[in-house]
């Protein structure tokens, strides 16, 4: 029909983004499958467990059996013997966090162990209770033991926020820088500007496309963690979404300008890791960013990676509502917004 | 608009200038292409063809010189001319997994005005094709896509730069039948070729760019024409003796001029027949052997060789 309305362009420039991912199927497993597995990964690894004994080692000499039998009368510790020569390997590899040095005659024993691994201290109390008792001490009191569960304070709730904030940065980075590079190296970028496109609706066109995978790349990853680790979200998932929908358009601005000059693809994977990678360590998603010196917080508190993160953790672990996410929304909108306008500015169409 | 009916040429460039740091591409180019017209930019490759026209698609801003587009210049009113003009680049790779359909509906979109997409598909005859990814396409329909995505817009002016390079003898036809369609409906073309075959079937008028200037300009044949003979005889001899002098060539009955060529020689005339046995002769008696020996009427190639002495696919 020639009185049928053409369509719009920016509807057309998404619609065309979008089917060009979803034809793309190595695409769809790094956005999908990938973080996917990555949760399923970390959260076998650090699965929360019934305490285990730990593993302690005592070295093979006189007076090495008695302390041996003193040690297993302990339920929670689960100890070894080893010779001599073994001693610094099974230290080093974690076989045992501790090894006893038996004492000679009224000496008492030796206690060999790293200071600066928590579980080695951990054994050091241990094991020195269950010797110091064998031998006769006596506890003044015994307070009462009540053993609670935090909801949300596993690691597995921690870190599916930050997997959700990486995922986001990286598909968005990802899928933006390698189209447009992609479509500058084949002179598609060209021809677009030789039609009477509008240039800033192109660039929206990306972003808007990257909020079509959202919904799917969000929903998958937050269904699996639930489905299959009991991972909660306490805020609501109005709120929830928004974070994601902002988080997604100010990665999908910073896409562009990441991609806004590059020539080649090579060119481009390397500036997205140089982005990326500081945003990795620093934004906390696989450990909170207070590890990091003061000096260097305010920067990371800039980083548009951290602010996601701390607004994620905060609907899905403390339920909060957006009145208490103004700062993390403020960084992100910023971001996304000065890196569009720049990138339109800066941009290289041939 | 008033614009679009206001006589006067479709195209217009003076004194176009345009460096590559030391290289200079287009030195001192001046052009007119009429209305209605097919125009061809013929020249060897690297002679600033594909420079020129990106100049005038408003691709690219020349060093020096003045453009005027459909009575419009690129500074002022680029966006009311890029809806006026179908543009095909040399080389354009559309995404791999888009269908020709949805290509085509995506160019058509950025056009206020312009033509059906059915229509179109039509027009470049792809209509079987139309669900087809880009990346499956042959070499021609690739090229014919290029061309419907620069007529989506229903361009007045429609800039073909290379249109059938790389394409085979059936592709190409079908192209320039696409072409002539075109022109009958009243568009202008401006295009580049290094093809002499393709100058002579569509264009009414051809310029000869060499370095970066127009060394000839007229139709086809006019500039055929120019050489003052419409025949070439080529031949060769084994090699051994001394091989013949240009200017004993010159000299046979008929013979219009001789040059040299890669593997022999190449001599104009009007009079094949005069001229064929005259050559036999004089080879016999000198003692040569001939090797090969061919006639052909002459061409634009021969216009290229005959002004620079170089020949255009190799020049």
């Amino acid at each position: 029909m020639p009185d049928r309305r053409p369509p719009h362009p920016l509807a057309e420039l998404t619609r065309t983004r979008f089917l060009e991912f979803v034809r793309e199927p190595e695409a769809l497993f790094w956005v999908f499958a990938f973080p996917i597995l990555l949760a399923f990964a970390l959260g076998i690894a650090f699965r929360t467990q019934a305490p285990q004994p730990i593993p302690v080692g005592v070295v093979q000499q006189d007076g090495g059996e008695a302390v041996l039998r003193k040690l297993r009368a302990s339920d929670g510790l689960a100890p070894r013997v080893l010779a001599r020569d073994e001693v610094d390997v099974a230290l080093r590899n974690g076989r045992v966090h501790l090894v006893v040095e038996p004492g000679r005659g009224a000496t008492p024993p030796t206690y060999r162990y790293d200071r600066t691994r928590p579980e080695s201290r951990l054994a050091r109390l241990a094991v020195d209770e269950a010797l110091q008792r064998a031998d006769g001490r006596r506890d003044v009191w015994s307070a009462r033991d009540e053993l609670v569960v935090t909801p949300g304070s596993r690691y597995i709730d921690w870190l599916i926020p930050g997997l959700l904030g990486m995922n986001v940065m990286s598909t968005g980075l990802w899928a933006i820088g390698f189209t447009v590079v992609q479509a500058r190296t084949r002179k598609l970028l060209k021809r677009f500007v030789a039609t009477p496109m509008s240039r800033g609706q192109y660039l929206l066109s990306h972003m808007l496309a990257r909020l079509a995978f959202l919904v799917l790349e969000v929903g998958a990853l937050v269904t699996f963690a639930w489905l299959v680790f009991g991972v909660p979200i306490n805020g609501s998932l109005v709120t929830l979404a928004a974070v994601c929908l902002l988080g997604a358009l100010s990665f999908a601005g910073l896409g562009l300008l990441v991609a806004s000059r590059a020539r080649t693809v090579e060119a481009v994977s390397g500036l997205l890791n140089v982005v990326m990678l500081p945003m990795w360590i620093l934004s906390g998603v696989f450990f909170s960013s207070e590890n990091f010196p003061d000096v260097v917080q305010p920067l990371i508190q800039a980083l548009p990676l951290t602010a996601l993160n701390q607004a994620l953790r905060s609907v899905m672990i403390d339920g909060a509502s957006w009145t208490a996410l103004g700062v993390q929304a403020g960084v992100l909108t910023a971001w996304g917004v000065l890196s569009y306008l720049v990138a339109l500015k800066i941009f290289r169409w041939q | 608009m008033i614009a679009s009916v206001v006589p006067g040429p479709a195209l217009r460039c003076a004194g176009l200038v345009k460096r590559y740091g030391a290289v200079l591409a287009v030195d001192g180019l001046d052009l007119e292409v009429r209305r209605g017209e097919c125009f061809g930019l013929l020249g060897p490759n690297g002679a600033g063809k594909t420079t020129t026209i990106e100049i005038l698609e408003g691709l690219l801003a020349p060093d020096a010189g003045d453009v005027e587009v459909l009575g419009r210049s690129w500074a002022r009113d680029s966006r009311h001319l890029r809806e006026r003009l179908g543009i095909q680049l040399q080389e354009t790779f559309f995404s791999d997994k888009l269908s020709v359909e949805e290509i085509l509906r995506l160019f058509r979109s950025f056009y206020p005005r312009g033509r059906d997409v059915d229509t179109v598909l039509a027009m470049v005859e792809l209509e079987s094709k139309r669900r087809a990814w880009f990346g499956k396409l042959s070499g021609g329909q690739k090229q014919r896509l290029a061309v419907a995505c620069a007529l989506v817009g229903e361009p007045e002016l429609l800039f073909l730069d290379e249109p059938t390079t790389g394409l085979d003898p059936q592709s190409r036809r079908q192209l320039w039948a696409l072409l002539e369609r075109y022109r009958a409906d009243g568009g202008t073309i401006l295009l580049t070729t290094h093809y002499m075959e393709e100058a002579e079937v569509l264009c009414d008028r051809v310029a000869i760019v060499d370095r970066g200037r127009v060394i000839a300009l007229g139709t086809p044949r006019e500039l055929i024409a120019s050489l003052g003979a419409d025949h070439v005889v080529e031949f060769a001899v084994e090699d051994g003796a001394t091989p013949p002098s240009l200017d004993s060539l010159r000299v046979l009955a008929g013979v219009r001029d001789a040059r040299r060529e890669h593997e022999g020689f190449a001599i104009t005339t009007s009079e094949v027949h005069r001229v064929v046995p005259a050559l036999l002769d004089a080879l016999d008696t000198a003692g040569h052997r001939l090797s090969m020996l061919t006639t052909h009427s002459a061409t634009l190639e021969d216009v290229f060789v005959a002004l620079t002495g170089r020949h255009l696919r190799d020049a």
